[in-house]
Protein backbone atom coordinates (compact mmCIF):
# COMPACT_ATOMS: atom_id res chain seq x y z
CA UNK A 1 0.00 0.00 0.00
CA UNK A 2 1.43 3.45 -0.92
CA UNK A 3 2.01 5.50 2.19
CA UNK A 4 -0.43 8.77 1.77
CA UNK A 5 1.17 11.94 1.97
CA UNK A 6 1.61 14.06 5.07
CA UNK A 7 -1.50 16.07 5.97
CA UNK A 8 -1.29 19.55 5.05
CA UNK A 9 -2.40 21.96 7.87
CA UNK A 10 -2.16 25.42 5.90
CA UNK A 11 -3.33 25.76 2.66
CA UNK A 12 -0.81 24.27 -0.30
CA UNK A 13 -0.34 27.21 -1.77
CA UNK A 14 1.27 29.04 0.79
CA UNK A 15 4.66 29.23 1.32
CA UNK A 16 5.72 28.58 5.05
CA UNK A 17 8.46 30.36 5.51
CA UNK A 18 12.00 28.57 6.33
CA UNK A 19 15.76 29.66 6.75
CA UNK A 20 19.15 28.23 5.61
CA UNK A 21 20.48 26.73 8.36
CA UNK A 22 23.73 25.43 6.67
CA UNK A 23 25.05 24.30 3.03
CA UNK A 24 26.80 21.48 2.62
CA UNK A 25 28.93 20.63 -0.76
CA UNK A 26 29.05 17.33 -1.59
CA UNK A 27 30.15 17.30 -5.39
CA UNK A 28 31.43 19.97 -7.43
CA UNK A 29 27.83 20.97 -8.33
CA UNK A 30 25.66 19.35 -5.33
CA UNK A 31 24.76 20.72 -2.27
CA UNK A 32 23.21 19.58 0.31
CA UNK A 33 20.93 22.34 2.27
CA UNK A 34 19.31 22.60 5.63
CA UNK A 35 16.50 24.64 5.99
CA UNK A 36 14.83 25.43 9.83
CA UNK A 37 11.27 26.70 10.19
CA UNK A 38 10.91 30.50 10.93
CA UNK A 39 7.67 29.94 12.79
CA UNK A 40 8.55 27.74 16.08
CA UNK A 41 5.22 26.09 15.54
CA UNK A 42 6.00 24.54 12.47
CA UNK A 43 6.94 20.91 12.58
CA UNK A 44 8.61 19.34 9.90
CA UNK A 45 6.57 15.89 9.34
CA UNK A 46 7.52 13.99 5.88
CA UNK A 47 7.23 10.70 4.73
CA UNK A 48 10.30 8.88 2.78
CA UNK A 49 10.24 9.91 -1.02
CA UNK A 50 7.94 12.80 -0.64
CA UNK A 51 8.86 16.25 -2.22
CA UNK A 52 8.81 20.12 -1.03
CA UNK A 53 8.09 22.65 -3.27
CA UNK A 54 10.89 25.67 -2.32
CA UNK A 55 10.15 28.90 -3.49
CA UNK A 56 13.25 31.50 -3.91
CA UNK A 57 11.97 35.13 -3.80
CA UNK A 58 12.06 36.89 -7.07
CA UNK A 59 13.59 33.66 -8.80
CA UNK A 60 10.72 31.02 -8.84
CA UNK A 61 9.91 27.54 -7.40
CA UNK A 62 11.60 24.67 -7.93
CA UNK A 63 10.27 21.22 -6.66
CA UNK A 64 13.11 19.29 -4.49
CA UNK A 65 12.74 15.74 -3.35
CA UNK A 66 13.30 15.73 0.75
CA UNK A 67 16.87 14.21 1.22
CA UNK A 68 16.64 14.63 5.76
CA UNK A 69 16.12 12.19 8.43
CA UNK A 70 12.11 11.70 8.67
CA UNK A 71 12.99 11.50 12.15
CA UNK A 72 14.27 14.91 12.94
CA UNK A 73 11.05 17.09 13.06
CA UNK A 74 12.82 20.53 13.52
CA UNK A 75 14.32 20.83 10.15
CA UNK A 76 14.13 19.70 6.23
CA UNK A 77 17.08 18.68 4.23
CA UNK A 78 17.40 18.81 0.66
CA UNK A 79 20.09 17.93 -1.93
CA UNK A 80 20.40 19.79 -5.23
CA UNK A 81 22.08 20.11 -8.12
CA UNK A 82 23.12 23.08 -9.51
CA UNK A 83 22.19 22.88 -13.25
CA UNK A 84 20.17 25.69 -13.94
CA UNK A 85 19.12 29.26 -12.77
CA UNK A 86 17.03 28.41 -10.25
CA UNK A 87 19.04 26.16 -8.67
CA UNK A 88 21.89 27.62 -8.77
CA UNK A 89 20.34 30.51 -6.81
CA UNK A 90 19.56 27.71 -4.34
CA UNK A 91 22.66 26.69 -3.70
CA UNK A 92 24.21 30.03 -3.44
CA UNK A 93 21.68 30.63 -0.26
CA UNK A 94 23.66 31.54 2.68
CA UNK A 95 23.18 31.24 6.41
CA UNK A 96 19.89 32.67 7.30
CA UNK A 97 19.03 33.58 3.90
CA UNK A 98 14.89 32.95 3.79
CA UNK A 99 13.48 30.18 1.38
CA UNK A 100 9.43 29.58 1.12
CA UNK A 101 8.73 26.03 1.61
CA UNK A 102 5.39 24.27 0.48
CA UNK A 103 3.91 20.51 1.11
CA UNK A 104 5.80 18.05 1.70
CA UNK A 105 3.30 16.50 -0.83
CA UNK A 106 3.26 13.05 -3.09
CA UNK A 107 3.30 9.45 -2.06
CA UNK A 108 6.61 8.10 -0.61
CA UNK A 109 8.44 4.56 -0.68
CA UNK A 110 5.90 2.22 0.63
CA UNK A 111 7.55 1.22 3.99
CA UNK A 112 4.70 -0.51 5.14
CA UNK A 113 5.08 -2.78 2.48
CA UNK A 114 8.71 -3.50 2.83
CA UNK A 115 7.84 -4.78 6.54
CA UNK A 116 9.25 -7.85 6.79
CA UNK A 117 11.02 -8.16 3.41
CA UNK A 118 14.53 -7.50 2.39
CA UNK A 119 14.70 -3.73 0.51
CA UNK A 120 16.80 -3.35 -2.12
CA UNK A 121 17.44 0.37 -2.75
CA UNK A 122 18.87 1.40 -6.12
CA UNK A 123 20.06 4.68 -6.66
CA UNK A 124 21.84 6.78 -9.84
CA UNK A 125 23.12 9.63 -9.19
CA UNK A 126 21.23 12.39 -7.34
CA UNK A 127 18.22 9.74 -7.08
CA UNK A 128 20.30 8.79 -3.76
CA UNK A 129 18.82 11.97 -1.84
CA UNK A 130 15.02 10.86 -2.05
CA UNK A 131 16.03 7.39 -1.48
CA UNK A 132 17.78 8.66 1.89
CA UNK A 133 15.29 8.82 4.28
CA UNK A 134 14.03 5.19 3.35
CA UNK A 135 17.29 4.08 4.53
CA UNK A 136 17.04 5.73 7.32
CA UNK A 137 13.99 4.71 8.48
CA UNK A 138 15.44 1.56 8.13
CA UNK A 139 18.51 1.29 9.74
CA UNK A 140 16.45 3.06 12.55
CA UNK A 141 13.66 0.24 12.78
CA UNK A 142 16.19 -2.34 11.91
CA UNK A 143 14.29 -5.39 13.21
CA UNK A 144 11.36 -4.34 11.31
CA UNK A 145 12.90 -5.50 8.12
CA UNK A 146 15.08 -7.89 6.57
CA UNK A 147 18.58 -7.33 4.72
CA UNK A 148 19.11 -4.29 3.43
CA UNK A 149 20.94 -4.01 0.02
CA UNK A 150 22.20 -0.40 -1.19
CA UNK A 151 23.57 -0.19 -4.79
CA UNK A 152 24.79 2.92 -5.86
CA UNK A 153 26.01 3.98 -8.95
CA UNK A 154 27.46 7.40 -10.00
CA UNK A 155 29.19 9.08 -12.99
CA UNK A 156 32.75 9.22 -11.41
CA UNK A 157 34.06 8.68 -7.48
CA UNK A 158 33.64 12.79 -7.05
CA UNK A 159 29.65 12.89 -8.11
CA UNK A 160 29.04 10.06 -5.50
CA UNK A 161 26.92 11.80 -2.69
CA UNK A 162 26.99 10.73 0.80
CA UNK A 163 30.54 9.44 0.98
CA UNK A 164 31.28 9.12 4.71
CA UNK A 165 27.34 7.84 4.74
CA UNK A 166 27.53 5.12 2.66
CA UNK A 167 30.64 3.95 4.41
CA UNK A 168 28.94 3.94 8.14
CA UNK A 169 25.99 2.26 6.51
CA UNK A 170 28.29 -0.39 5.68
CA UNK A 171 28.84 -1.42 8.80
CA UNK A 172 25.61 -1.84 10.09
CA UNK A 173 24.22 -5.65 10.42
CA UNK A 174 22.41 -7.30 7.82
CA UNK A 175 23.33 -4.02 5.45
CA UNK A 176 25.61 -4.48 2.44
CA UNK A 177 26.23 -1.60 0.18
CA UNK A 178 27.46 -1.57 -3.12
CA UNK A 179 28.80 1.20 -5.27
CA UNK A 180 30.13 1.75 -8.68
CA UNK A 181 31.22 4.90 -10.93
CA UNK A 182 30.95 4.85 -14.69
CA UNK A 183 34.25 6.39 -15.19
CA UNK A 184 37.26 5.18 -12.22
CA UNK A 185 40.36 7.17 -12.13
CA UNK A 186 43.30 4.81 -11.12
CA UNK A 187 42.79 5.66 -7.74
CA UNK A 188 39.54 4.71 -7.24
CA UNK A 189 39.98 1.32 -5.84
CA UNK A 190 35.90 0.63 -6.06
CA UNK A 191 33.84 -0.83 -9.10
CA UNK A 192 33.66 0.36 -12.78
CA UNK A 193 30.80 0.15 -14.79
CA UNK A 194 26.96 0.55 -14.44
CA UNK A 195 24.81 0.03 -11.34
CA UNK A 196 23.63 -2.79 -12.86
CA UNK A 197 26.68 -4.71 -13.19
CA UNK A 198 26.24 -4.93 -9.19
CA UNK A 199 23.37 -7.70 -8.88
CA UNK A 200 25.54 -10.35 -9.68
CA UNK A 201 27.55 -9.14 -5.86
CA UNK A 202 24.41 -8.25 -4.19
CA UNK A 203 23.24 -11.84 -2.77
CA UNK A 204 19.28 -11.26 -3.08
CA UNK A 205 16.37 -13.37 -2.19
CA UNK A 206 14.02 -12.23 -5.04
CA UNK A 207 10.75 -13.75 -3.25
CA UNK A 208 10.59 -11.87 0.08
CA UNK A 209 12.39 -8.92 -1.47
CA UNK A 210 10.98 -5.37 -2.18
CA UNK A 211 12.78 -2.78 -4.63
CA UNK A 212 13.09 1.10 -4.71
CA UNK A 213 14.70 2.64 -7.52
CA UNK A 214 15.30 5.94 -8.33
CA UNK A 215 17.69 7.46 -10.96
CA UNK A 216 17.80 8.86 -14.63
CA UNK A 217 14.38 7.13 -16.29
CA UNK A 218 16.85 5.64 -18.80
CA UNK A 219 18.90 3.76 -15.41
CA UNK A 220 15.41 2.92 -14.09
CA UNK A 221 14.38 1.20 -17.30
CA UNK A 222 17.98 -1.14 -17.23
CA UNK A 223 17.33 -1.59 -13.83
CA UNK A 224 13.56 -2.63 -13.61
CA UNK A 225 14.62 -5.18 -16.63
CA UNK A 226 17.53 -6.66 -14.10
CA UNK A 227 15.47 -6.80 -11.16
CA UNK A 228 12.64 -8.42 -13.40
CA UNK A 229 15.46 -11.01 -14.62
CA UNK A 230 16.87 -11.67 -10.71
CA UNK A 231 13.00 -12.72 -9.95
CA UNK A 232 11.72 -9.73 -8.39
CA UNK A 233 7.55 -9.24 -8.75
CA UNK A 234 6.60 -6.14 -10.96
CA UNK A 235 4.52 -5.53 -8.03
CA UNK A 236 7.17 -5.84 -5.42
CA UNK A 237 9.29 -2.88 -7.82
CA UNK A 238 8.91 0.76 -7.05
CA UNK A 239 10.11 3.87 -8.70
CA UNK A 240 10.63 7.12 -8.17
CA UNK A 241 9.40 9.76 -11.08
CA UNK A 242 10.39 12.91 -11.84
CA UNK A 243 8.61 15.52 -14.21
CA UNK A 244 7.90 19.11 -14.68
CA UNK A 245 5.78 20.18 -11.33
CA UNK A 246 4.49 22.99 -10.68
CA UNK A 247 1.42 23.52 -8.17
CA UNK A 248 1.91 19.81 -6.93
CA UNK A 249 -1.32 19.00 -5.75
CA UNK A 250 -2.47 17.95 -9.57
CA UNK A 251 -4.42 21.38 -10.53
CA UNK A 252 -2.19 22.23 -13.07
CA UNK A 253 -1.23 19.65 -14.78
CA UNK A 254 1.69 20.26 -15.53
CA UNK A 255 3.17 17.19 -14.40
CA UNK A 256 0.98 14.70 -16.35
CA UNK A 257 2.41 11.48 -17.03
CA UNK A 258 -0.05 9.54 -18.83
CA UNK A 259 -3.38 9.06 -16.62
CA UNK A 260 -1.18 10.16 -13.39
CA UNK A 261 -0.16 13.20 -11.96
CA UNK A 262 3.64 12.78 -10.64
CA UNK A 263 2.96 15.47 -7.98
CA UNK A 264 -0.12 13.85 -6.57
CA UNK A 265 -0.53 10.30 -7.62
CA UNK A 266 3.53 9.93 -7.51
CA UNK A 267 6.60 10.83 -7.42
CA UNK A 268 6.91 6.90 -5.95
CA UNK A 269 4.74 4.74 -8.08
CA UNK A 270 4.62 0.82 -8.44
CA UNK A 271 6.05 -0.08 -11.62
CA UNK A 272 3.65 -2.57 -12.76
CA UNK A 273 1.58 0.98 -13.07
CA UNK A 274 3.55 3.04 -15.26
CA UNK A 275 5.69 -0.01 -17.05
CA UNK A 276 4.10 0.82 -20.55
CA UNK A 277 4.73 4.14 -19.91
CA UNK A 278 8.35 4.51 -19.61
CA UNK A 279 8.77 2.91 -22.71
CA UNK A 280 6.86 5.92 -24.60
CA UNK A 281 9.03 8.41 -25.83
CA UNK A 282 6.92 11.26 -25.65
CA UNK A 283 5.94 11.16 -22.28
CA UNK B 1 40.34 -27.33 0.31
CA UNK B 2 38.14 -26.71 -2.50
CA UNK B 3 39.05 -28.96 -5.95
CA UNK B 4 39.52 -27.07 -9.05
CA UNK B 5 37.09 -29.88 -10.21
CA UNK B 6 34.60 -28.98 -7.54
CA UNK B 7 34.88 -24.85 -8.15
CA UNK B 8 34.37 -25.61 -11.94
CA UNK B 9 31.52 -27.58 -11.47
CA UNK B 10 29.53 -25.29 -8.98
CA UNK B 11 30.25 -22.41 -11.01
CA UNK B 12 27.13 -20.75 -12.76
CA UNK B 13 29.35 -20.14 -15.93
CA UNK B 14 29.55 -24.21 -16.50
CA UNK B 15 26.23 -25.01 -14.82
CA UNK B 16 24.60 -27.67 -16.74
CA UNK B 17 27.45 -28.56 -18.76
CA UNK B 18 27.91 -32.13 -19.82
CA UNK B 19 30.28 -34.38 -17.43
CA UNK B 20 32.87 -35.63 -19.91
CA UNK B 21 32.80 -31.70 -21.36
CA UNK B 22 33.46 -30.49 -17.28
CA UNK B 23 36.50 -32.77 -16.82
CA UNK B 24 37.94 -31.68 -20.13
CA UNK B 25 37.78 -28.33 -18.57
CA UNK B 26 39.08 -28.89 -15.29
CA UNK B 27 42.01 -30.88 -17.59
CA UNK B 28 43.53 -26.99 -19.21
CA UNK B 29 42.56 -25.70 -15.31
CA UNK B 30 44.98 -24.15 -12.77
CA UNK B 31 45.42 -22.08 -10.27
CA UNK B 32 46.83 -18.87 -10.44
CA UNK B 33 47.57 -15.80 -8.21
CA UNK B 34 48.21 -12.28 -9.30
CA UNK B 35 49.83 -9.38 -6.97
CA UNK B 36 48.05 -5.62 -6.79
CA UNK B 37 48.82 -3.97 -9.55
CA UNK B 38 50.47 -6.76 -11.75
CA UNK B 39 49.41 -7.32 -15.25
CA UNK B 40 47.42 -10.76 -15.80
CA UNK B 41 46.40 -9.44 -19.44
CA UNK B 42 48.09 -7.24 -21.79
CA UNK B 43 46.88 -5.56 -25.34
CA UNK B 44 48.24 -7.40 -28.17
CA UNK B 45 49.53 -10.00 -26.58
CA UNK B 46 48.57 -13.52 -27.81
CA UNK B 47 45.06 -14.64 -26.07
CA UNK B 48 45.75 -18.42 -25.01
CA UNK B 49 44.31 -18.14 -21.46
CA UNK B 50 40.76 -17.08 -19.65
CA UNK B 51 40.47 -16.71 -15.87
CA UNK B 52 37.35 -17.00 -13.60
CA UNK B 53 38.08 -14.76 -10.53
CA UNK B 54 37.80 -16.16 -7.38
CA UNK B 55 39.08 -13.36 -4.96
CA UNK B 56 40.04 -10.01 -5.64
CA UNK B 57 39.17 -7.20 -8.18
CA UNK B 58 40.81 -7.17 -11.89
CA UNK B 59 40.37 -3.27 -13.84
CA UNK B 60 40.09 -3.87 -17.86
CA UNK B 61 42.01 -0.89 -18.83
CA UNK B 62 42.79 0.66 -22.37
CA UNK B 63 45.49 2.34 -23.22
CA UNK B 64 45.25 6.13 -24.68
CA UNK B 65 48.07 7.79 -25.90
CA UNK B 66 49.50 10.80 -23.67
CA UNK B 67 46.54 10.06 -21.05
CA UNK B 68 46.62 7.02 -17.73
CA UNK B 69 45.52 4.42 -18.48
CA UNK B 70 41.23 4.74 -18.33
CA UNK B 71 39.26 1.96 -16.74
CA UNK B 72 36.49 0.46 -18.72
CA UNK B 73 35.07 -2.20 -16.10
CA UNK B 74 36.25 -3.92 -13.23
CA UNK B 75 35.52 -7.68 -12.76
CA UNK B 76 35.55 -9.40 -9.23
CA UNK B 77 34.48 -12.75 -7.64
CA UNK B 78 32.97 -15.41 -9.85
CA UNK B 79 33.13 -13.48 -13.40
CA UNK B 80 35.21 -14.83 -16.18
CA UNK B 81 38.03 -12.54 -17.77
CA UNK B 82 39.10 -12.75 -21.42
CA UNK B 83 37.23 -14.11 -24.95
CA UNK B 84 39.92 -13.11 -27.39
CA UNK B 85 41.39 -16.63 -26.84
CA UNK B 86 38.25 -17.46 -28.70
CA UNK B 87 37.97 -15.59 -31.79
CA UNK B 88 40.84 -14.90 -34.54
CA UNK B 89 43.16 -12.76 -34.39
CA UNK B 90 43.62 -14.60 -30.36
CA UNK B 91 45.30 -11.80 -29.08
CA UNK B 92 43.83 -9.75 -26.36
CA UNK B 93 42.02 -6.09 -27.06
CA UNK B 94 42.49 -4.36 -23.08
CA UNK B 95 44.87 -4.46 -20.37
CA UNK B 96 43.72 -6.39 -17.59
CA UNK B 97 45.39 -5.39 -14.28
CA UNK B 98 44.97 -6.98 -10.39
CA UNK B 99 43.24 -4.07 -8.38
CA UNK B 100 44.29 -5.94 -5.45
CA UNK B 101 45.63 -9.56 -5.03
CA UNK B 102 43.52 -11.57 -7.05
CA UNK B 103 43.17 -15.65 -6.74
CA UNK B 104 41.62 -17.41 -10.44
CA UNK B 105 41.58 -20.54 -12.32
CA UNK B 106 43.55 -20.12 -15.26
CA UNK B 107 41.83 -22.33 -18.41
CA UNK B 108 44.16 -22.49 -21.28
CA UNK B 109 42.23 -21.35 -23.64
CA UNK B 110 44.85 -22.75 -26.60
CA UNK B 111 43.71 -26.47 -25.88
CA UNK B 112 39.74 -25.49 -25.26
CA UNK B 113 40.23 -24.11 -28.83
CA UNK B 114 41.53 -26.93 -30.35
CA UNK B 115 39.07 -29.52 -28.81
CA UNK B 116 36.13 -27.47 -29.71
CA UNK B 117 37.03 -27.17 -33.26
CA UNK B 118 37.61 -31.25 -32.90
CA UNK B 119 33.94 -31.58 -31.11
CA UNK B 120 31.71 -29.30 -32.26
CA UNK B 121 29.06 -30.26 -29.68
CA UNK B 122 31.39 -28.41 -27.00
CA UNK B 123 32.26 -25.72 -29.10
CA UNK B 124 28.62 -24.77 -28.92
CA UNK B 125 28.01 -24.88 -25.26
CA UNK B 126 31.41 -22.69 -24.58
CA UNK B 127 30.23 -20.37 -27.78
CA UNK B 128 27.16 -20.18 -26.02
CA UNK B 129 28.06 -19.41 -22.63
CA UNK B 130 30.52 -16.83 -23.72
CA UNK B 131 28.31 -15.09 -26.29
CA UNK B 132 25.78 -14.73 -22.92
CA UNK B 133 28.75 -13.08 -21.54
CA UNK B 134 29.01 -10.66 -24.27
CA UNK B 135 25.76 -10.38 -24.23
CA UNK B 136 25.65 -9.01 -20.51
CA UNK B 137 28.45 -6.67 -21.52
CA UNK B 138 27.33 -5.50 -24.45
CA UNK B 139 24.61 -4.03 -22.76
CA UNK B 140 26.43 -2.92 -19.45
CA UNK B 141 28.66 -0.89 -22.36
CA UNK B 142 25.74 1.05 -24.07
CA UNK B 143 24.27 1.99 -21.14
CA UNK B 144 27.76 3.68 -19.72
CA UNK B 145 28.11 5.04 -23.12
CA UNK B 146 24.85 6.83 -22.52
CA UNK B 147 26.29 9.15 -19.51
CA UNK B 148 22.90 8.97 -18.09
CA UNK B 149 24.36 11.24 -14.58
CA UNK B 150 25.70 13.60 -17.12
CA UNK B 151 23.53 17.29 -16.79
CA UNK B 152 21.77 17.46 -20.33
Amino acid sequence: MMIMATAITTDPMLPQPYSVREVAKETPDTFTLRLDPENAVNRSMFQPGEFSMLWLFGVGELPISISGDPSLHDRLVYTVRSVGQATHSLVNRGVGDGVGVRGPFGAGWPLEAARGRDVIVVAGGIGLAPLRPLIYQVLQNRKDYGRLVILYGGRSPRDLLYRKELATWARNRETQVLVTVDYGGLSWRGHVGVVTTLFKYSRLQPTRSVAMVCGPEIMMRFVTRELETQGLSRDDIYLSMERNMKCAVGFCGHCQYGPHFICKDGPVFRYEQIRNLLEKYEL
Amino acid sequence: METLERIITEHPFFAGLDCGFTNLMVSCAANVRFKAGAYILKEGDPANTFYLIREGKVAVEVLAPQHKPIIISTLSMGEILGWSWLLPPFQWKFHARAVDDVRAIGLDGKCLRTKCEENHDLGYEVLKRFAQIMEQRLEATRLQLLDVYAVK
